[in-house]
C-alpha cells in the first residue's frame, strides 16, 4: 500500500540539508508519495527506509515467473477481484499433466499430445501454457527420467510436482536452466524445498492444509530467501471450498495488502471425466486461479477452457476489433453478395456465423469504425456513406464481384441514398437483425 | 502473521423468487422452485451468503426447429413434433426443473403460426409436465402483443415467468402478466442502463419489483460472454448496495446462443475434436462461464450440457440454503 508524505518523512533522516534539491525533507517526502521525485535524490537516506519504501511500493499480488525465455509465462500482479473494474492483467495459465508412471514411447507420445494442444482462435493463438509432471510413481529416479523427457520433447515451461524433497532435488538440478515452477512445499518439507527452490533459481508453489497454516508457510519459505511463490489450495477439499478459499486468499491480498498471500495460486483439476474437469477448470479461471492444471488431453474439452481465459482476460475499456478488410465466407466467387458491416469483433463475428448459415457463400467487408457497433458507429459519424466508399475502394471490392449490388445492414438503411450516390452501386437494405440474414441470404440471392 | 478479518457487509440482497403454483397455491404445478437470495458476490464471503441454487430451465420449442444441428437435434429425434413429449423427456430423463417454452413459431419468419396454435402448445406442456414453466416470446413485436396475452391467460394462476418486455414494448404484457399473476422477464441489449430503466417502467405500470427476473441478453463463450460476464457482476454489486432497481434474480439464454458457436456447431473441424462433444461442451462451458459472475436461472438445450453443469451445481452449492 503506498505511503504517504507523512508516514516516508518519519523514514528520512530529518536534516533539512537540501541535497536532493528540495526545500526541507518534509518537501521531499510529499514529493516522494506524488512519485515526483526518487529515493536516490537523498544521499543520506538509511538501508532500513530503503528497504520500507521499496516493500511498501511492490504491487499487493506478487509476478511470478517461470519457463525459459522463449515460452515463458508470467502469473500474478493482479489488482482487482472484478474484471469491469480495471481488467484482470495475466491470463491463467492452463498446464496438463503427464505422469510419470509413463515410460518411452508412451510417455514421449502423452508430451506430444500435450505439447500439441495449441488453437487459433480470431487470428490469436492460443494454448496449453505449461506441462506438470507429476511424480506419480513415488520413484525419483522415473521422476528425473519425465521431466527430462518433457525438458527435451517440447518447449512448454514445466511444473514439477512432487511431494518428495529427493524427487525433486534431483529432478530440478537437471532442468534448471528452463526455470521450472516447483510444487510444491508443504509446512514439514518447507526447508527443504525452499533450499531446492534457492539453489536452482526457481518460483515454489506452498500448500497447506487451511489458509492460515499457508500464511505461516509462505512466510518460512521467505525466510529461506524464496520470493517468487504460487499458492495452492489444499487439492482435498471440494470444488466450492476452493472457489471461496481464492475469493478470500485474492481479498486478502488485494484490499488487505496481507504479504503472506500476494502472490498467484495454482489448482489441479484431477477428478472426473473430461466433462467435469472443464467446468471445473473454467470455474477455477473465472475465479482467481493463476495456473489450472487439468489431465484431459481432449481438445474439446481444452478449447472452451482456453477461450474462457481469452474472453474473461480481455480489457474491458478496449474493444476488441478484427482488421477491416474483406472477408470471404465459404468459397465466393463474382457473382456472390457483398455486404458491410463494422470492425467491432462482436459485431462482425456475429454476422460472420449468420451468413456461414446461410450456406450461401459471401463476401463481407468490414469497414473500420475503431471498434464500435453499426448503431453506435453510425451515430458517431465513423460509419457514412464516405467510409464504406473508402473501404471498397481501399480493398478492390469491384475487383472481386461483377455485379454492382452492395447489401447494408438494416440499422443503416437511413444512409442507402448517400451510400448510392458516392459508390454508385446498387444498395440493398440487409435485415436489422442478423439472425434473419440466413433467411434474407436464400430468398435474394437465389 | 495472523490472518486479518474481511468484514464486507452488503445492505441488499437479490430478491428471492418463487416459481410454479401447486394445488394449495391455486395451480396445478407438483414442484416449485425458488431462485435468488445471495448475499454476497459468488463465492464471496461465506457459503452461507451464496442464496439459493441456481437452476436450469431446458428448453421446448412450440415447433419442430429447422436450424438445429445434428448433434442437438439427435436427443429428441422422437419427440420434435411434440412439445408436451418433449417437455416430459427433459424433465423425466434429463432432470430439469424448469421448462422454457419458446415460442419460436409464431414469429412472421419462422412459421407465423396463430394464437390458437400457441395456447394448445401451453396447454399441451402444462399438462404433459408438473414442473413450473418459463413462457417466452419470439422477440416479434407486433406479434408477440398479439399472442403472448392469449398465452399468459392459458397458464393463470400457474406463477409462470413470462417475458420479455423490453424497453420499447412493455405495456402489453406487463399488464397481462399482472393481472394473471406470472412473474416478469425484463430484457436489455448488454445495457445496464437500459436493464434498469426497464425495471423502472415495468415498475411504474404497477408490476411489483419482487415479480421480475431480468434478462441482460447473453454472449456465448468466444461470442462477447466476457459483456454479459460483466454486467452480471455489476447487477449482482448493485443488488448488494441496495439498488432496489436491480436486485432481480437474472435469466441468461445459453442453449440458443452457444449452439450458434461456430465451435459448437461445425461439423467437420479437424484438431477440435469431436461434434459431438464439441457442442455441448460449448454449451456447458458457456453456462459454468455465467454462472461465476452470478445467474440464478440458465436456458440450455443439451442434455449432456445439462448434466455437465448440473454436475457443478452440485459442486460448488450447498444444499438446503437458508
Amino acid at each position: 500500500m503506498a505511503l504517504t508524505g507523512l508516514e516516508i518523512f518519519k523514514l528520512l533522516p530529518k536534516t533539512n540539508c537540501k541535497k536532493c534539491g528540495m526545500p526541507t525533507c518534509l518537501a521531499f517526502a510529499m514529493a516522494l508519495a506524488q512519485k515526483r521525485a526518487k529515493l536516490d535524490d537523498c544521499p543520506d537516506v538509511s538501508q532500513e527506509a530503503k528497504d520500507k519504501l521499496a516493500a511498501a511500493a511492490a504491487p499487493p499480488m506478487r509476478k511470478v515467473v517461470f519457463g525459459s525465455a522463449q515460452t515463458q509465462v508470467q502469473i500474478g500482479q493482479e489488482t482487482v477481484m472484478f474484471r469491469h473494474e480495471e481488467k484482470f492483467h495475466n491470463p491463467t495459465t492452463l498446464a496438463v499433466t503427464v505422469s510419470d508412471t509413463l515410460t518411452g514411447e508412451d510417455l514421449k507420445k502423452r508430451i506430444e499430445t500435450v505439447s500439441a494442444l495449441q488453437f487459433e482462435r480470431v487470428g490469436t493463438k492460443i494454448g496449453v501454457g505449461a506441462i506438470a509432471v507429476v511424480n506419480d510413481s513415488g520413484s525419483a529416479d522415473s521422476f528425473v527420467a519425465a521431466c527430462e523427457a518433457a525438458k527435451a520433447g517440447g518447449d512448454l515451461p514445466l511444473i514439477l510436482v512432487t511431494q518428495s524433497s529427493k524427487a525433486m532435488a534431483a529432478a530440478a538440478a537437471r532442468v534448471k536452466e528452463t526455470v521450472p515452477l516447483l510444487a510444491w512445499a508443504e509446512p514439514d518439507t518447507a526447508e527443504e524445498m525452499a533450499k531446492i527452490a534457492k539453489e536452482n533459481g526457481c518460483p515454489l508453489a506452498a500448500r497447506a492444509e487451511t489458509i492460515d497454516a499457508l500464511t505461516e508457510l509462505t512466510e518460512k519459505i521467505k525466510t529461506h530467501g524464496v520470493e517468487d511463490i504460487v499458492l495452492s489450495c489444499p487439492e482435498g477439499a471440494d470444488l466450492r471450498d476452493r472457489l471461496f478459499d481464492l475469493s478470500r486468499m485474492r481479498t486478502l491480498a488485494l484490499k488487505k495488502v496481507f504479504r503472506p498471500l500476494g502472490y498467484p495460486t495454482i489448482s489441479f483439476v484431477g477428478d472426473g471425466d473430461g466433462d467435469v474437469q472443464m467446468a471445473s477448470a473454467i470455474g477455477l479461471i473465472c475465479k482467481y486461479s493463476g495456473i489450472v492444471v487439468v489431465d484431459t488431453a481432449e481438445p474439446y474439452a481444452l478449447l472452451p477452457m482456453l477461450t474462457t481465459v481469452m474472453n474473461i482476460f480481455t480489457d474491458p475499456q478496449k474493444p476488441v476489433q478484427v482488421e477491416p478488410k474483406v472477408y470471404p465466407i465459404g468459397e465466393p466467387d463474382a457473382n456472390s453478395p457483398v455486404m458491410f458491416t463494422t470492425n467491432f469483433s462482436l459485431t462482425y463475428y456475429t454476422v460472420e456465423s449468420d451468413v456461414e448459415a446461410s450456406r450461401v457463400p459471401s463476401y463481407i467487408l468490414v469497414v473500420d469504425t475503431e471498434g464500435t457497433s453499426v448503431l453506435t458507429a453510425y451515430s458517431g459519424d465513423k460509419l457514412n456513406e464516405k467510409a464504406v466508399a473508402d473501404a471498397m475502394a481501399k480493398f478492390g471490392v469491384d475487383k472481386l464481384v461483377k455485379h454492382r449490388k452492395l447489401i447494408i445492414p438494416g440499422y443503416v438503411a437511413v444512409m442507402s441514398g448517400k451510400l448510392e450516390e458516392a459508390t454508385n452501386w446498387e444498395i440493398l437494405v440487409g435485415p436489422r437483425e442478423c439472425s434473419m440474414l440466413p433467411k434474407y441470404l436464400q430468398e435474394v440471392w437465389n | 502473521m495472523p490472518v486479518p478479518e474481511i468484514a464486507e457487509s452488503f445492505t441488499g440482497s437479490v430478491n428471492r423468487v418463487t416459481l410454479g403454483a401447486t394445488k394449495d397455491g391455486g395451480g396445478t404445478r407438483t414442484s416449485i422452485v425458488t431462485v435468488g437470495g445471495a448475499r454476497n458476490m459468488v463465492y464471496g464471503g461465506s457459503p452461507n451468503d451464496a442464496g439459493e441454487k441456481p437452476v436450469i430451465a431446458m428448453d421446448v420449442l412450440d415447433a419442430r426447429p429447422d436450424d438445429w444441428p445434428d448433434a442437438l437435434l439427435e436427443p429428441y429425434k422422437d419427440v420434435l413434433d411434440s412439445p408436451g413429449d418433449w417437455a416430459k423427456k427433459c424433465v423425466e430423463e434429463y432432470g430439469a426443473e424448469l421448462i422454457c417454452l419458446k415460442f419460436e413459431a409464431i414469429h412472421p419468419d419462422k412459421g407465423d403460426k396463430d394464437a390458437t396454435h400457441a395456447v394448445k402448445v401451453t396447454e399441451e406442456v402444462l399438462k404433459a409436465v408438473g414442473v413450473p414453466l418459463v413462457l417466452w416470446s419470439c422477440g416479434f413485436d407486433e406479434k408477440d402483443n398479439q399472442v403472448m396475452p392469449k398465452v399468459s391467460g392459458a397458464a393463470k394462476g400457474e406463477n409462470c415467468l413470462i417475458g420479455t418486455v423490453t424497453e420499447d414494448n412493455y405495456k402489453s404484457l406487463t399488464a397481462i402478466a399482472l393481472a394473471d399473476g406470472h412473474f416478469l422477464i425484463t430484457e436489455a441489449p448488454l445495457d445496464i442502463n437500459i436493464a434498469k430503466q426497464v425495471n423502472i417502467l415495468a415498475s411504474d405500470m404497477g408490476f411489483p419489483l419482487e415479480r421480475i427476473v431480468t434478462f441482460q441478453s447473453t454472449g456465448a463463450l468466444g461470442y462477447g460472454i466476457e459483456y454479459a460476464y460483466s454486467i452480471q457482476e455489476r447487477q449482482r454489486q448493485a443488488a448488494l448496495t441496495g439498488d432496489k432497481m436491480m436486485a432481480m434474480p437474472a435469466i441468461c439464454d445459453v442453449g440458443y446462443e452457444s449452439w450458434r458457436a461456430k465451435e459448437a456447431k461445425l461439423a467437420d473441424a479437424p484438431g477440435w475434436g469431436d461434434a459431438a462433444d464439441r457442442g455441448p461442451m460449448w454449451e456447458a462451458a458457456t453456462a459454468v462461464c455465467l454462472l461465476q459472475a452470478g445467474v440464478d436461472i440458465i436456458r440450455m438445450r443439451h442434455p449432456r450440457a445439462v448434466a455437465a453443469v448440473k454436475g457443478f451445481i452440485d459442486q460448488v452449492c450447498q444444499k438446503n440454503n437458508s
